[in-house]
């Protein structure tokens, strides 16, 4: 039995130290927003969530493809990591969106591109765990898992660029300004660097919990092995 | 015409087939017996290219499966338990049908041939789902011997029919057989599998246990040529 | 005795046997199609009772209306389609066939594209009559067959692995609308340029969109095909 790489507990300690960090450097050592005052920090996260949540949709996606051509399954545990692992980040981003939304435009809800996005990709995750639920074969679970997370991967972005082009009718929001201007602020030079703080440290983060992820999917394949063995 | 050397078949953690070896010359008319869950229907679907071994080889009608799976298809001709027929068409219909599919030339005179080979020619224009269980296995063989294939699996045929329609059914595949074409078929009934076959086999946990040909056995001991092998 | 001619003549046969064996079983049965058209004009009316709108509004959700309709009472039909092979283990007579998978793969794409194409030119007469639209410009249908292209090149494919899984009937949609989205989105916006009359050049761009659409997923569906129907 492999114990934890030692490797994995200095990432696990990493991650936490950035998150700290970066959580100082959002919260106190940014200077705060002129217009929309402090709910505006709640954006740093936000856009550190959504870039780990995008870097997860890519790597599915292209897991997908390596999948279909090697038929190795250790391709397929990756997937299974990176969607997860996006899942929850996509989901964190809506919600600190909707946070940031309320006081900023009052609204709970913007049907901007990227938050429409991200809502749908959710639903695209949700419809791929689904599927794999409902088939017992290991293989054909992958197969089917990868052609599905590569047909929503084609998908997604299209959805992006489809309501970026078409959906020229946006809720009124009060205050006038354009819902779909999340930076609709300048950038000083401290909020510069907490922005790319935040994108640095929420990539160590995605990486930990995607290695952590994979790591458990191996070990219960192992428990699947052994509860196999006994059985027998 | 049948070559199989250690094929093994995995689904998931579960091993089905293990380092199985075959073959069967051409002309043999081989009875594949076991006991349920032994693995017959996989083995056969394997031969009939509709699943893929996890490993080994596998050569049918002098094609490598599952890469030269097309040309194999082209000779093959299986029967399942399953009709493997559309309700909703006549048999006629549904003959055309797959005649198209396997591109046979002179369709239409073949389809007579075939229909009045298998007894069904009076009633070729009824829908499907109006013939009985014995009728629709007999049309089901006149499917599979359409394109005229060398080769012949049958995956427990009389399931599911009564005495007279496996009588009928008996008939069919006597004519069928001598033809001269190789055929391998599943079977429970070992009555049924003794006047029609040259050999048999008997597999068990996952290989052929036993085989000995219709010359080296005489007719009551078939019976314990089975029990025996099984009990190793 | 199977002839081999020029594969891609075999090809196209074989596309054309499935679609010929899909038209004349439904023909006789009317099971699926009924069921699609009974399905579309009841969810005209509730739309009609959940929307209470005045005429002027009505106009323009007229779009929405078809659209959404076509996107629930198109699934019934991939289901069917798609359940009817995998009944009494048709798909492996399917497979069995000497010819690529594909064939098997755009054979059902088109019988499933008649199929939808028939049920929307008996919604659209009757909702322009419910509603004193005329629905018949030729923009618009164009709109509706580029679109009904899209959804069902999708379609076919989630259906083919939907009907493999044990949830079946009810994953296909979950699995589906998340994906045509695009498709929606470019339809609804084309088709409402069509009926207020604008000028073509404004609403080019979701044409398009619905045109590559149309050619990337079919392409795609083309190439995975294969491995969703295979063991």
């Amino acid at each position: 039995m492999q114990s934890r790489p030692l490797a994995l507990t200095i990432l696990d300690i990493v991650s936490i130290i950035l998150l700290g960090i970066s959580a100082y450097l959002a919260l106190v050592f940014a200077p705060t927003e002129l217009v929309m005052g402090d709910v505006q920090r709640v954006f740093y996260f936000h856009i550190g969530t959504a870039w780990t949540a995008l870097m997860g949709f890519i790597l599915a996606a292209v897991f997908s493809v390596t999948y279909l051509v090697s038929k190795d399954l250790k391709w397929d545990r990756l997937q299974v990591a990176a969607i997860e692992v996006s899942l929850v980040f996509f989901l964190i981003t809506i919600v600190l969106g909707s946070i940031w939304a309320r006081p900023a435009w009052n609204t709970w809800w913007t049907w901007d591109p990227r938050l429409t996005t991200a809502a749908v990709t959710e639903l695209i995750y949700i419809a791929y765990f689904m599927l794999r639920q409902g088939i017992d074969d290991p293989e054909r679970r992958a197969r089917f898992g990868a052609v599905y997370a590569l047909v929503g991967g084609l998908s997604a972005p299209i959805t992006f660029f489809a309501i970026r082009l078409f959906r020229t009718i946006h809720p009124v929001v009060i205050g006038g300004s354009n819902a779909e201007a999340e930076g609709g602020f300048a950038m000083t030079a401290e909020m510069r660097v907490a922005f790319f703080f935040a994108l640095f440290a929420f990539t160590v983060i995605f990486i930990d919990l995607f290695w952590n992820r994979i790591r458990l999917g191996e070990l219960q394949e192992k428990v699947e092995q052994l509860k196999l063995k006994v059985t027998l | 015409m049948i070559t199989v050397k250690k094929l093994v078949k995995r689904f998931g953690l579960k091993t089905i087939l293990r380092g199985l070896d075959f073959e069967v010359q051409p002309g043999e008319f081989v009875a594949l017996l076991g006991p349920n869950g032994a693995g017959k229907t996989t083995f056969l679907r394997i031969l009939a290219s509709l699943s893929r071994p996890s490993l080994g080889d596998v050569k049918v009608a002098g094609y490598r499966l599952p890469n030269e799976a097309a040309a194999v298809r082209a000779r093959l001709g299986v029967v399942s338990h399953l009709p493997l027929l559309y309700g909703d068409l006549t048999a006629e219909e549904n003959l055309r049908f797959y005649g198209r599919m396997y591109n046979i030339s002179g369709l239409e005179p073949r389809i007579t041939e075939v229909l009045e080979m298998v007894g069904l020619d009076n009633r070729r224009r009824d829908l499907v789902r109006t013939y009985s269980r014995g009728m629709q296995q007999r049309l089901a063989i006149g499917r599979a011997v359409l394109h005229d294939p060398d080769v012949m699996l049958f995956d427990e045929p009389y399931t599911g029919l009564d005495q007279d329609a496996s009588s009928m059914l008996d008939e069919v595949l006597k004519t069928v057989a001598a033809k001269g074409r190789t055929v391998v078929m599943t079977s429970h009934d070992l009555a049924r599998a003794e006047d029609l076959a040259t050999r048999f086999d008997i597999l068990s946990r996952g290989v052929i246990a036993a085989s000995k040909t219709h010359r080296q056995l005489h007719r009551s001991n078939l019976l314990s040529f089975y029990k025996e092998a099984l009990a190793d | 005795m199977t002839n081999s001619n020029s594969k891609s003549g075999n090809f196209l046969k074989a596309v054309g046997a499935v679609v010929w064996k899909d038209l004349q079983a439904e023909f006789r049965s009317r099971e699926l199609f009924s069921a699609m058209l009974v399905f579309s004009l009841l969810i005209i009316l509730i739309f009609n009772f959940a929307l209470e709108l005045d005429i002027k509004t009505r106009q323009s959700v007229t779009s929405g209306v078809l659209w959404a309709t076509f996107a629930f009472a198109g699934t019934l039909g991939l289901n069917r389609s798609m359940a009817i092979e995998k009944d009494r283990g048709c798909m492996d007579g399917l497979l069995l066939a000497p010819v690529d998978r594909s064939a098997i793969y755009f054979g059902k794409v088109i019988s499933n594209l008649v199929f939808m194409l028939i049920v929307e030119t008996i919604v659209l007469p009757v909702y322009s009559v419910l509603y004193n639209i005329n629905l018949f410009q030729p923009g618009l249908l164009l709109v509706i067959l580029l679109g009904s292209i899209g959804y069902v090149g999708v379609g076919t494919l989630l259906s083919a692995m939907a009907v493999q899984t044990r949830t079946r009937d009810i994953l296909l949609p979950i699995l589906l609308f998340p994906i045509v989205i695009p498709v929606l989105l470019a339809a609804v916006k084309a088709s409402n340029g069509f009926l207020e009359g604008l000028d073509i050049s404004e609403f080019l761009l979701p044409i398009n969109l619905l045109i590559a659409y149309d050619i990337i997923f079919i392409a795609v569906a083309f190439m995975v095909f294969d491995s969703v129907v295979e063991e």
